[in-house]
């Protein structure tokens, strides 16, 4: 009995190809490190967020004391911001929109950078437009310096006249329900990223 | 009917040698990139402050930092330090580690005092594309691992 070589080459090459085919479309295994838990930046060990006491929009004084027990979005900004603050304000505002009931568990604090121009009339007025749950914060131009050097803020003048503007640090600082600094969330995130880090920072 | 012998394992030979070859590049070009790690460490190492204090001028971090989606999409900023840093967009606290993904491609600039201009950019360029580009990807790293040249940047 002969036995055909040619087809015994071809179920050969067929069996081969068949395998390679399969080579070219395996994936790698995934890793199994931890994976990245938050779409912000992580702190690692965390540490309890530094404490501040300043005036408040809501006619209280403002400490991260207060809020304990809830999730707190510590930022920065001024009312005269042409559009960072705006869309970080908009964005959070979506944010606790997108949260339903759970929005209780989150309080947005707003601190000034401007207390020359940010009377606390004039910040309410201006968060109100967003979400009347946010609180905003002055105080003397030295205890919001003190502020923003506890937390690595950076705010400065540019310009002159009365239409100066502030260069500032547009990070949201994510705060959890024990009061530790668990996050920093750079500008322009979505609201989606916010809502998924909130969730994660409450299920702890 | 030796010879008919012959020529067939030969031909066996052949066609399973350039199915190997093309098989090859044809997984190197198109299966997706996998890496177990995807931070880009940036360390300040320990007694960095007192040096500075000293006079020394020291450079941490470079003013523009390339990561690249789904390989290396994590900047991780470690303070070895024993006092708080200034790291990029954020104050990291003594033997603290800030890990921050990015998710899209696209020109980040940060404030950051610890550098001269007061800037920080990072780059983040997109997964290399299926074909040529991974294809390329795949061959650097081979000859980077031949040469041992170091892949990617450690301060």
């Amino acid at each position: 009995m002969r036995l055909n070589r040619t087809r015994l080459t071809n179920q050969a090459a067929a069996l081969l190809l068949s395998l390679l085919f399969t080579g070219a479309f395996i994936t790698a295994p995934a890793d199994g490190s931890a994976p990245q838990q938050l779409k912000a930046g992580v702190f690692t060990p965390p540490y309890m967020a530094p404490e501040f006491s300043l005036r408040g929009t809501n006619g209280s004084d403002v400490t991260l004391a207060r809020y304990r027990g809830k999730v707190v979005l510590l930022t920065f900004g001024y009312t005269n911001c042409a559009a960072v603050c705006p869309t970080t304000l908009a964005t959070l505002s979506q944010t606790r929109s997108s949260l339903g009931k759970a929005a209780n568990m989150v309080q947005v604090i707003y601190v000034t950078v401007d207390p020359e121009r940010d009377t606390v009339a004039r910040i309410r007025e201006f968060l109100a437009a967003f979400d009347p749950s946010f609180v905003g914060a002055t105080g003397t131009p030295a205890a919001l310096a003190a502020v923003r050097q506890k937390y690595g803020v950076t705010a400065t003048k540019q310009g002159s006249g009365r239409d100066y503007a502030m260069a500032h640090t547009s990070s949201i600082f994510l705060i959890d329900r024990a009061g530790k600094l668990r996050a920093l969330m750079p500008f322009g995130h979505e609201a989606a990223d916010f809502v998924h880090d909130i969730k994660s920072l409450s299920a702890q | 009917m030796m010879r008919m012998a012959g020529r067939g394992w030969l031909r066996l030979t052949a066609i399973a040698l350039s199915l190997l070859v093309f098989g090859g590049i044809g997984w190197a070009a198109l299966a997706p990139i996998e890496v177990a790690l995807h931070d880009e460490l940036f360390e300040i190492p320990h007694g960095t402050y007192a040096r500075r204090m000293a006079g020394e001028k020291i450079e941490i971090l470079p003013h523009t930092i390339r990561l690249t989606l789904g390989l290396n999409d994590v900047l991780l900023l470690r303070n070895k330090d024993d006092v708080p840093h200034i790291f990029g967009p954020t104050l990291i606290m003594p033997g603290q580690s800030f890990s921050l993904p990015f998710a899209l491609a696209s020109t980040y600039s940060f404030q950051c005092t610890a550098h001269a201009n007061g800037q920080l950019n990072v780059i983040v360029a997109p997964n290399p594309a299926p074909g040529w580009e991974r294809l390329r990807w795949r061959l650097h790293k081979l000859t980077s691992a031949m040469w041992q040249l170091p892949e990617s940047h450690h301060h």
